[in-house]
């Protein structure tokens, strides 16, 4: 069975309704990449899985648990991190408290502590700047920040929101890497559900694949016959 | 494992063991009192400067507990003095209701460090009323924090300007509900016997007079300090960075989990707490009336300034501003020579132009050239006989705006005194003592 299932997803912002159904479904340890030009509705998804918004109609079923209506700190607890768009880091907060808080749902002090040593095998440059303000890091850094901090709550499914955004190049490649890394980790065996508007790098690192397109799930498929497919490429990826 | 050891896998310290834990600090609250009331008030050279002296101890718990509230979770709250007004009045009640009940009479029962009135005070160390009085700032602080949850609940839907004018709507109906209460209390014989329908009289308009006085330097500073160790480790607690969280990025705080709406409500409930503690103290100062036209918005206003000029969130901040700002107006009614002043700034500035740390150094010169026109222009007004007191408002209201476009975060920032000076941090120096 599937880890997350979504099923006529609905979401309305006040009159208008950006989400017209989406059906979704993520197997336990896979990566998949919910791909979309602007405005499609990706971000949305992501914000009524973690219940940042509450869907108008549909359903959110995680680990056999519907979690519709579920305030977001319950559906932290349940195991899913939600890495927001931009940056969402605490800025006038040091590193290391930002890294707290992202365990905030957690009374394992142990596993914790274990948590925090991966990952800084995952950011090592994170563990030189633990007292400085979050708000002076890199813009990489920063990204970087805000993963690990998601991380720190063990999440079971981790949602990114645009990981490569405004990245360096060289950058966007390592970010891709440290994700794979994230997903092969075999003592946490995290899923990931991964945003992203750089279609190849998503479909590179994914195993499956979904596009949407103005609130809808246009095609899914796994993730190399996405890439490989001359009407997905030109219709919904932007690539000539 | 035992369940309740840290150490153990499913621990998290509960709000009451981290507030409260450890006899030493406890110990250090009481000392810091008892320095204040028996070592530093005696050493003042007028009596007046004691009123001062606890005119600080007040601003300081108003400051520090409206700061967990707007610097801490960065709300916008600016009806601190109606939560002032709850505490006060409930503790004034408790205090002159309660010792007619006890007594017979609403004097003073209280021993050495509530006496407040001049002259020899022969008698215990404490006496009965002090229990009494201690027990009304509490309930009035109790009354406080449950009024403030109500208070804090619109502020899930509501944020920046439109709590903030919730809040000062808060105020001003206690305010205005208090000054329509009965206009004069009843005498203490009409007080004893209970009268079918007939209500709590307040004083009204003018005011709850005829209580007797307990407040000391001696309870004021231990508010003080009971009120800073609870801010201070609320907010280097996993309660704090939640709080901290909230301020920063409210949907990136919900997104790890933090529960918003409890969070928020317990910011406005803490504060509205030592804020009630806070009217206690100040309803039971020698010779106070207790009147509803000082606790309108003025005063909110008062505090709120406090903790924007001392940096929003920064406890250090909001003691210093508080502190500073009560004696600002208190000097201003008779202004000293400020050039001694520059003995420790010109030196300073030098050394800092010296170690080319220019922007630091332009910022002491500025200071410096501020003192030597204050000079000027106080040594102008003596040698032509103005009264500079009767325009200190103006110059209170001056060096607000100076502060304000020399430093727009306030004097620390979100940060304390401390963190500001060594800038050589290492890595991982930020780590706090507590988790």
């Amino acid at each position: 069975m599937a880890l997350l299932t979504i099923r006529n997803l609905c979401v309305h912002y006040g009159a208008i309704q950006a989400l017209h159904g989406v059906d979704l479904e993520v197997q336990e340890g896979q990566i998949v990449a919910l791909l979309g030009s602007n405005g499609a509705g990706k971000t949305t998804t992501l914000r009524a899985i973690s219940g940042l918004l509450k869907p108008s109609a549909g359903d959110i079923v995680f680990d056999g648990q519907s979690m519709v209506g579920l305030p977001p700190e319950l559906i932290v607890k349940r195991g899913i991190a939600h890495v927001p768009e931009g940056r969402g880091i605490f800025s006038n907060l040091t590193v290391e408290e930002n890294l707290r808080l992202g365990a905030y749902i957690r009374t394992d002090t142990a596993a914790v502590a274990a948590d925090r040593e991966w990952v800084f095998e995952l950011f090592p440059r994170l563990q030189e700047r633990l007292g400085q303000n979050a708000g002076t890091l890199s813009g990489g850094e920063q990204r970087m920040l805000s993963m690990a901090r998601a991380l720190l709550s063990r999440p079971r499914l981790l949602l990114l929101d645009e990981p490569s955004l405004g990245l360096a190049p060289q950058l966007v490649q390592a970010i891709f890497a440290t994700i794979r890394r994230i997903s092969q980790d075999p003592a946490r065996r995290t899923t990931i559900l991964l945003v992203e508007q750089n279609a190849h790098m998503a479909l590179a690192t994914a195993a499956y694949g979904y596009i949407l397109a103005t609130g809808q799930i246009k095609t899914h498929a796994p993730a190399g016959e996405l890439a490989n497919s001359d009407e997905v490429r030109k219709a919904y990826l932007g690539v000539v | 494992m035992h369940p309740r050891d840290p150490r153990s896998s499913q621990f998290r310290p509960g709000l009451g063991g981290v507030v409260l834990h450890g006899a030493a600090p406890l110990l250090g609250i009481v000392a810091l009192a008892l320095v204040m009331d028996l070592l530093v008030a005696p050493l003042l050279p007028e009596a007046w400067y004691a009123k001062v002296l606890a005119d600080i101890g007040i601003n300081i718990v108003l400051a520090v507990s409206l700061n967990m509230v707007n610097g801490f979770t960065g709300q916008f709250s600016i009806g601190h003095a109606g939560f002032m007004a709850i505490g006060g009045y409930t503790a004034a009640a408790v205090v002159y209701y309660g010792s007619i009940a006890l007594w017979g009479d609403a004097g003073f029962h209280g021993g050495y460090f509530s006496y407040c009135g001049l002259g020899h005070f022969n008698g215990p160390w404490f006496g009965g009323g002090d229990l009494l009085f201690v027990a009304a700032c509490l309930i009035g602080g109790l009354v406080a924090a449950v009024v403030g949850v109500f208070v804090g609940l619109p502020s899930i839907r509501l944020r920046g300007d439109y709590l903030a004018i919730v809040t000062l709507g808060f105020g001003e109906i206690v305010r205005i509900l208090i000054q329509q209460t009965p206009g004069v209390l009843p005498p203490e014989s009409a007080a004893t016997v209970p009268a079918p329908g007939r209500y709590l009289h307040l004083g009204g308009a003018l005011g709850f007079t005829n209580h007797p006085f307990y407040t000391t330097i001696f309870w004021i500073w231990l508010a003080v300090g009971a009120t800073v160790l609870v801010a201070w480790r609320l907010r280097n607690s996993t309660y704090g960075r939640a709080f901290l969280s909230i301020r920063e990025d409210e949907i990136a705080a919900a997104a790890m989990g933090v529960p918003i709406l409890l969070y928020k409500v317990m910011a406005f409930t803490f504060a509205a707490f030592f804020a009630g503690i806070a009217g206690g103290l100040f309803a039971h100062q020698l010779g106070s009336t207790l009147n509803p036209a000082d606790l309108g918005f003025a005063k909110s206003f008062d505090i709120l300034i406090m903790i924007v000029l001392g940096g929003l969130g920064s406890i250090s901040g909001a003691i210093l501003a508080a502190a500073g700002l009560t004696i600002l107006p208190e000097l201003l009614r008779n202004p000293p020579h400020v050039w001694p002043l520059l003995v420790p700034v010109v030196p300073i500035a030098l050394a800092l132009l010296l170690y080319r740390r220019r922007r630091l150094a332009r910022g002491w010169g500025i200071l410096a050239g501020g003192i030597v026109l204050l000079e000027i222009a106080r040594d102008l007004a003596v040698a032509h006989g103005v009264q500079l007191s009767d325009y200190r408002m103006v110059f209170y209201a001056l060096s607000l705006i100076l502060v304000m476009i020399l430093r727009p975060e306030g004097l620390l920032g979100t940060r304390e005194l401390w963190e500001l000076w060594p800038r050589k941090r290492k890595g991982g120096a930020g780590v706090r003592a507590s988790s």
